[in-house]
């Protein structure tokens, strides 16, 4: 079954042996602004999973036709309007979550990671392959937001998804959150932090020195 | 194969195709789940009334019944205090706050806006037998980041503030955004608003428990307590709902 193997790579590794953020650092700004608490940035992974699979279904589907003076347009144009359905879907049944989330979810749009899934994968392999290659990039993209927003709620708020875990001195318990934890930047310690991690495990994702 | 892919006419044929059937697919998600999201916007405005009424735990989740059984919309000319009936169907005051036919300039105060509707939509909060329990007023005026949006409750005496309830803003979450925080907003509860017919709350550090016209600032957010005082002062005094309260207009 070279299949079914074949497939499972394409899915998981991008969890750790490929990761879009840790490993080609794409995707990095919305990575930074909706991770201060679990929650929104479990929903915007969701949101990320579902219009990389798909738009990389539609994309590989019609790749012989796509004339490739104009690819980059039209993979913005079917791009775009998944994220329009995506927002969409998310204002009629979450909404609260949704005004949250605001501008980012307009903005997967230019995440890298979309685009640069659909010409570096999607316009090249067929539509079944694409699209777990869009879920599994989505997943590793996912991996990265729950373990910053786990890291960022639970030390920044006292939290996770909401439920208190330290009590913070505000509310008369015990704990200090951490300030800077709480402001968007300190996503880019984090995230620093993890690629120094996944490359230790991972040492052939080092660079070799130039 | 290449050769035949990009032809002139071929490259717009591909090109209108994909543009007609996304703009079909969007089209349809924007149609079809529009009402859907119009209602979860009115519940979410439901929500906060209802929470400001203090009855959020009464409710148990029937936040659009207990809407309707408890809660009334009112419209109040700002600038003499009484009811009037709505301008038009479906009126918004931070629509009319922006329409020249029906706002009016924002003077000497520095709450943040410019301009304000002339009518306010309020909403009365009534128990079972049709007695005025609350006032559930809107205030906004600017924080650090933008203007913030609540609802002020007060109890019928028009005079001792039952709660403050945010719903949006854009303050930094942890020092600022704490103004949603449950601690903080239970410290509204019981302050007087008035001292002798003028605005007397305060939002200043160190307030304590037990001083009737002080709130506790919000440490680490100078700039959003200063908001908070600057929306309060403008929409309880003489500009914003003052005329109403003393007045006493649900009363009659």
């Amino acid at each position: 079954m070279a299949e079914t193997k074949e497939m499972k790579k394409v899915l998981f590794g991008p969890v750790l042996d490929s990761n879009p953020i840790a490993l080609h650092v794409l995707g990095i700004c919305s990575a930074l602004a909706i991770t201060t608490k679990l929650e929104t940035a479990l929903v915007m992974s969701m949101a990320v999973i579902s219009v990389l699979a798909f738009s990389n279904l539609f994309i590989s589907l019609i790749r012989n036709h796509i004339p490739s003076s104009v690819r980059i347009i039209i993979q913005m144009t079917i791009i775009a309007s998944l994220v329009i359905v995506v927002d969409q879907i998310l204002k009629a049944y979450s909404y609260a979550i949704a005004k949250e989330l605001s501008v980012f979810v307009g903005l997967i749009i230019t995440n890298c990671i979309v685009m640069g899934r659909a010409e570096a994968y999607a316009m090249k392999s067929p539509p079944l392959m694409s699209f777990i290659d869009g879920i599994g990039n989505g997943l590793g993209y996912a991996f990265i937001l729950i373990v910053i927003g786990t890291i960022k709620e639970l030390f920044g708020f006292g939290t996770i998804l909401g439920f208190e875990i330290l009590p913070l001195v505000q509310n008369g318990g015990w704990y200090q959150g951490n300030g800077l934890l709480i402001l968007p930047f300190s996503s880019f310690f984090l995230i620093a932090g993890m690629i120094w991690f996944i490359r230790t495990i991972r040492p052939e994702q080092v660079e070799p020195k130039e | 194969m290449s050769a035949r892919k990009e032809t002139l006419g071929r490259t717009i044929g591909i090109v209108v195709a994909v543009c007609l059937a996304c703009s079909i697919v969007v089209s349809s998600a924007a149609v079809g789940l529009r009402s859907l999201q119009q209602t979860n916007a009115a519940l979410d405005k439901q929500t906060n009334i209802i929470d400001a009424a203090g009855l959020l735990e009464k409710a148990a989740g029937d936040i659009a019944g207990t809407y309707d059984k408890y809660v009334e919309e009112r419209f109040v000319d700002l600038e003499t205090g009484t009811y009037v009936d709505a301008p038009y169907e479906g009126y918004d005051m931070f629509k009319a706050a922006k329409d020249s036919d029906y706002n009016v300039r924002v003077e000497g105060s520095n709450v943040g806006f410019q301009t304000r509707a002339k009518v306010a939509s309020i909403y009365v909060i009534k128990d079972e037998s049709g007695n005025v329990q609350r006032l559930v007023l809107p205030v906004y005026g600017s924080g650090l980041w933008d203007l913030m949006y609540g609802f002020l409750a007060m109890e019928a005496d028009g005079s001792t503030i039952r709660s403050l309830v945010y719903y949006q803003h854009k303050e930094t979450p942890g020092l600022g955004g704490e103004i949603v925080n449950p601690a903080w907003k239970a410290k509204w509860d019981g302050k007087q608003a008035f001292k002798d017919g003028e605005v007397a709350i305060q939002v200043k550090k160190g307030a304590g428990n037990d001083n009737p016209y002080a709130v506790d600032a919000l440490s680490g957010a100078t700039l959003t307590s200063n908001g908070v005082q600057n929306s309060v002062n403008y929409w309880l005094g003489e500009q914003g709902f003052g005329k109403y309260l003393s007045k006493q207009s649900w009363k009659s």
